[in-house]
């Protein structure tokens, strides 16, 4: 069986003025899976996450959220109940405490858990009758995730969780979101801790001035993508390895570095035949492929 | 039962899973009926995607190495297919510890090897596959 997206948009565009934040964004999350959403500050990732909310309207084209279309005011109440957000801000009330900032989120949602709110607030250490404006920023990031979590929501989207985070409250909230996504919530997060991301996600999503440039499982990425470090008796020319396959090629001298998503065996042949005195295959780290991805297309959206 | 994961190593984190439990039955670590950790339990516990072990459980199931009951957990199944597979697999080591001995011995750097055995591996697999 294979699920819908819970997540899909066509070609989503939000400009401001004469900025355009999000550009043809063509989107697709997987049901029941952990995707991170990667990009560099002002890429699109928050605006992108707000138009998926309904915080704010796309410009022009569409997208759906649990089959819900976004945009319209009718379905995104609907919408509102099953998808949790946990904003960049975290909007809470400063007035009430964690006990009452608790009590009056439940109310809000039918199949409200008590007992994971009781769980992760011990678990999170969060004062029960500490007022929400005396907590420290990780502590209300922890709190905004258990009145996320507590919802048992079909989806579970997050603008950059971790910020603000010590090592423990990271690792807390990255147990909380396995945790989530085993039973059965589909998590969609934004990040800018790449190592995080690497551990706990099974696809990645990398935007770059409003547009989608990649969109990979974790599992290719270790697989598939490989680094490949060539050494010639003369200069190598670029073109020359242009092959499919080839994310990315830099040259030094005599030296050449490919990124490749596929066709190594190719790119090393390749390498042999214009006389390659050294040839080395390496592993691709999540970081290694995002720098590189964003480094390549930065010459050609300029 | 422990588990190394290693992020960037070239191999889907699911692919390790199963590695290091064929490698915990294989010398003797796990034994027949033996219990792992249910698919959410262990995803927990190495803060991993439960899609991972999901993925993991599931080819040892297809192989036969893994018995999945329902609500209760995964265990291992040493039938008599497995086992033979494990003594193949063990003999298959004793074979390739020698030969890598002698390699070492001709003054080969155990990267050197490395390379060999993989492109050995992927050059056959190309004549294989063009056959």
């Amino acid at each position: 069986m294979i699920d819908l997206p819970v997540i899909q948009t066509h070609r989503l565009c939000k400009s401001y003025g004469r900025t355009d934040a999000v550009r043809d964004l063509s989107l697709s999350v997987g049901a029941g899976r952990m995707t991170g959403f990667l990009g560099r500050n002002g890429a699109g990732k928050s605006t992108t996450i707000k138009m998926l909310t309904g915080m704010i309207r796309p410009t022009s084209g569409e997208g759906s959220v649990l089959g819900e279309r976004i945009g319209d005011s009718e379905e995104n109440v609907q919408l509102r109940r099953r998808v949790a957000y946990v904003s960049e801000d975290k909007r809470l009330y400063g007035y009430m405490t964690v006990a009452q900032m608790i009590r009056f989120t439940s109310g809000f949602y039918s199949d409200w858990r008590p007992d994971t709110a009781e769980f992760l607030r011990c678990k999170y250490e969060l004062p029960a009758d500490r007022k929400v404006k005396a907590l420290s920023k990780g502590m209300r990031t922890k709190l905004a995730l258990l009145l996320a979590i507590a919802r048992q929501p079909a989806l579970l989207i997050l603008d950059e969780p971790s910020e603000g985070l010590d090592p423990v409250g990271v690792e807390q909230l990255l147990e909380s979101l396995v945790t989530q996504c085993g039973e059965g919530t589909a998590v969609f997060f934004s990040s800018h801790q790449i190592e995080e991301v690497e551990r706990i996600a099974d696809q990645v999503c990398i935007v770059e001035q409003g547009r989608l440039l990649k969109d990979v499982s974790l599992d290719d990425i270790r697989q598939c993508y490989r680094r490949i470090d060539l050494v010639f008796p003369t200069q190598p020319h670029e073109r020359d390895f242009r092959l499919e396959g080839v994310e990315s090629v830099q040259t030094s001298g005599h030296q050449m570095r490919i990124l490749a998503s596929g066709n190594v065996n190719e790119v090393i042949e390749r390498g042999h035949a214009f006389h390659a005195s050294e040839v080395d295959v390496a592993p691709v780290s999540l970081r290694e492929m995002f720098l590189s991805t964003i480094q390549e297309n930065s010459h050609a959206l300029v | 039962m422990l588990f190394k994961l290693t992020a960037s190593t070239g191999q889907a984190l699911y692919v390790q899973l199963t590695q290091q439990i064929r490698h915990a039955t294989e010398c003797g670590i796990l034994k027949h009926g033996d219990q792992l950790p249910g698919i959410r339990t262990l995803a927990e516990e190495l803060v991993i995607s439960p899609n991972t072990v999901a993925k993991a459980y599931s080819e040892l199931e297809h192989e036969g190495l893994l018995e999945l009951r329902h609500g209760s957990g995964a265990f291992i199944n040493l039938n008599r297919r497995t086992r033979s597979l494990m003594d193949h697999v063990e003999s298959a080591r004793r074979r390739a510890a020698e030969l890598i001995e002698q390699l070492r011995e001709d003054g080969l750097r155990d990267d050197e090897i490395r390379r060999v055995f993989e492109a050995e591996l992927l050059s056959t697999r190309k004549a294989a596959s063009r056959r």
